[in-house]
């Protein structure tokens, strides 16, 4: 399970203040605090509140870059935005992320080849999120069919169903999770999948909790990345726990501490 | 129309270890060598690379061994002095290293000293100029005190010491630490054990490039199809970047051969069995034959004629591509 760390966005107060003013220190706390946690990738998102996206995606992979060597996910709906920033990055990105519509695919897959990043496909086009795992499935399939297109490795695509708060939208749930299911068989080699995980508990109680149990349930459809709170130690224990008990990864008694120091 | 071959892609590949110093590196061997580094399957060279061949590690034994007869008598004189059997391995047989086993300090047996020990391995570093390999005698208290005085009195040769297992590693690790060498991992024939002991190891900060996991085999006919799956459990974790599994491996070839009765039982017992010269050295080769393809990189053998067909067959398979 890889786990991205979500806490370098412009979202959060202190980064979104960090962004306008151009204080590198809180940027680069997390960075560290989320390699030691065990995030595999750093999220990068200048938030809504930084004027020149551009410039601030720059700025954003300089400032961690210097001091942690995680590979990053440039995370912006401003693709000029993530092309700067990709240019910048020391090892090959991750593309967060692209809709199934097609202009949006035809500026983005092309760049990511050339770059030798990977994309985060999201299963939603101009109509929005779909209502159930069969449509969800279908928008994957289009991400697919351009991943062969462009000639993006398959392995390289992470497609994400797209998971809404479970006080929101409970019925949805399940059906991520059946998508999840489903996408791994569009292909062979299958795409990859991927959930903004801590987006299922927004505004509810105890989130830690159902943060973790869904993260099991997803990885045992098939889930292999998360973007979530590196930080959160039951989270992690659960990952660790969940590519033990899936026989993704050998086990031995320190598998919780190999898994966050690897 | 031709076969398109579908090709596996491995995500990481196997560590290297280097074995022996040379005078540039501090210690006193005419040539260093470096196993392990494979980036696929044993001889998949279509896959990946193998930079490496596997390697033959010559037994000498610091006193005379109660071997079965059938290998004795093919060895000849040269096991009553440790080095000019050393010698005679590395100049006729054509050993890569020599692997010296320090029987002699077993408490119930010739009960050599610490220091009679490193003598020994001191007296074989001269005799011949090929990276060694040092082990115990089996009974840990007294290894602590014989591979301490070795690893010390051999300090900057990088020796390859052993054994190191889950009960017993901290010693040798400190041993391996302070003179330069590196260090033996076994684990019983347990894939989880060899990880979690790897992991221990490290965490004493031994660097990676400085172990070699010891699986434990069988030989032919003894299970060894379960020491290969476990092999090849442990090579898949390696190249699919486990880290803690990607050490290259040893295997103790001629100590399992020349256990099987199908080595050592005489023709007058088992006529239909065929001529005794040639079964043991077969079973011995057969054995080295089936755990290469397992992913060995060091092979421990006794007998000359094995070591023959093995380093034969070895080349053949890094010739085929």
């Amino acid at each position: 399970m890889i786990i991205i760390g979500e806490r370098i966005n412009g979202m959060f107060t202190d980064i979104g203040e960090a962004v306008k003013t151009k204080n590198p220190k809180p940027l680069q706390e997390w960075a560290i605090k989320q390699k030691e946690g065990g995030a595999h990738y750093i999220d990068l998102n200048t938030g809504p509140s930084c004027d020149d996206r551009v410039a601030g995606m720059k700025w954003m992979v300089e400032v961690v870059q210097e001091v942690c060597d995680l590979p990053l996910v440039l995370d912006s709906t401003n693709y000029d935005a993530i092309e700067a920033g990709l240019k910048l990055c020391k090892k090959p990105a991750m593309i967060n992320s692209v809709p199934a519509e097609r202009p949006k695919i035809e500026r983005v897959f092309p760049m990511a080849v050339e770059h030798n990043a990977q994309i985060i496909g999201l299963t939603m086009n101009e109509k929005g999120i779909p209502k159930n795992a069969d449509a969800r499935v279908a928008l994957a399939m289009e991400l697919v069919a351009a991943a062969d297109e462009f000639g993006l490795p398959m392995e390289d695509l992470f497609i994400d169903p797209l998971i809404l708060p479970v006080n929101v939208a409970q019925d949805h749930v399940p059906e991520v999770l059946e998508a999840i299911r489903q996408i791994k068989f569009l292909a062979d080699p299958a795409p990859r999948t991927v959930l903004g995980l801590s987006n299922v508990s927004q505004k509810s109680p105890d989130r830690p909790l159902l943060n973790r149990v869904y993260l099991a349930m997803a990885a045992a459809c098939g889930l292999d990345a998360a973007i979530a709170d590196a930080n959160d130690d039951s989270l992690m224990e659960t990952a660790a726990s969940v590519e033990i008990l899936l026989n993704q990864a050998i086990y031995c008694d320190s598998y919780v501490k190999v898994y966050r120091t690897r | 129309m031709a076969v398109q071959l579908l090709k596996e892609r491995y995500a990481s590949q196997v560590g290297s270890v280097v074995l022996g110093a040379t005078k540039e590196q501090g210690g006193t061997r005419s040539v260093s060598i470096t196993v392990g580094g494979e980036a696929t399957l044993p001889f998949q060279h279509y896959e990946g690379s193998m930079p490496n061949r596997p390697i033959i590690a010559m037994e000498v034994v610091d006193i005379e061994p109660s071997w079965p007869e059938a290998l004795m008598k093919d060895l000849g004189d040269v096991v009553k002095d440790p080095a000019l059997w050393a010698k005679k391995c590395v100049e006729e047989w054509g050993a890569d290293v020599i692997y010296v086993a320090l029987d002699g300090a077993d408490p119930d047996g010739a009960n050599k000293s610490p220091e009679e020990c490193a003598k020994t391995v001191k007296d074989i570093l001269a005799a011949v100029s090929v990276p060694l390999i040092v082990v115990g005698c089996g009974d840990l208290e007294k290894d602590h005190d014989v591979m301490a005085k070795v690893a010390e009195e051999a300090a900057g040769e990088n020796l390859l010491l052993g054994v190191a297992e889950q009960e017993d590693y901290k010693s040798l690790v400190a041993a391996c630490l302070g003179g330069g060498h590196s260090i033996i991992a076994r684990s019983p024939l347990d894939i989880n054990i060899c990880k979690q002991l790897n992991i221990l190891i490290t965490e004493m900060n031994m660097p990676t490039d400085r172990i070699v996991i010891d699986p434990m085999i069988a030989g032919l006919g003894y299970g060894i199809e379960y020491v290969y799956s476990i092999m090849e459990r442990g090579r898949m974790g390696a190249l699919q970047s486990d880290k803690m599994l990607a050490m290259p491996m040893i295997v103790t070839v001629g100590f399992e051969a020349w256990r099987a009765k199908e080595a050592w039982a005489s023709e007058e017992d088992f006529p239909q069995w065929g001529i005794q010269a040639e079964r043991g050295p077969a079973w011995e080769a057969m054995t080295s034959a089936a755990l290469i393809q397992g992913g060995a990189d060091i092979l421990c053998m006794r007998h000359p004629q094995a070591v023959q067909a093995t380093k034969k067959h070895i080349e053949q398979l890094m010739e085929t591509k």
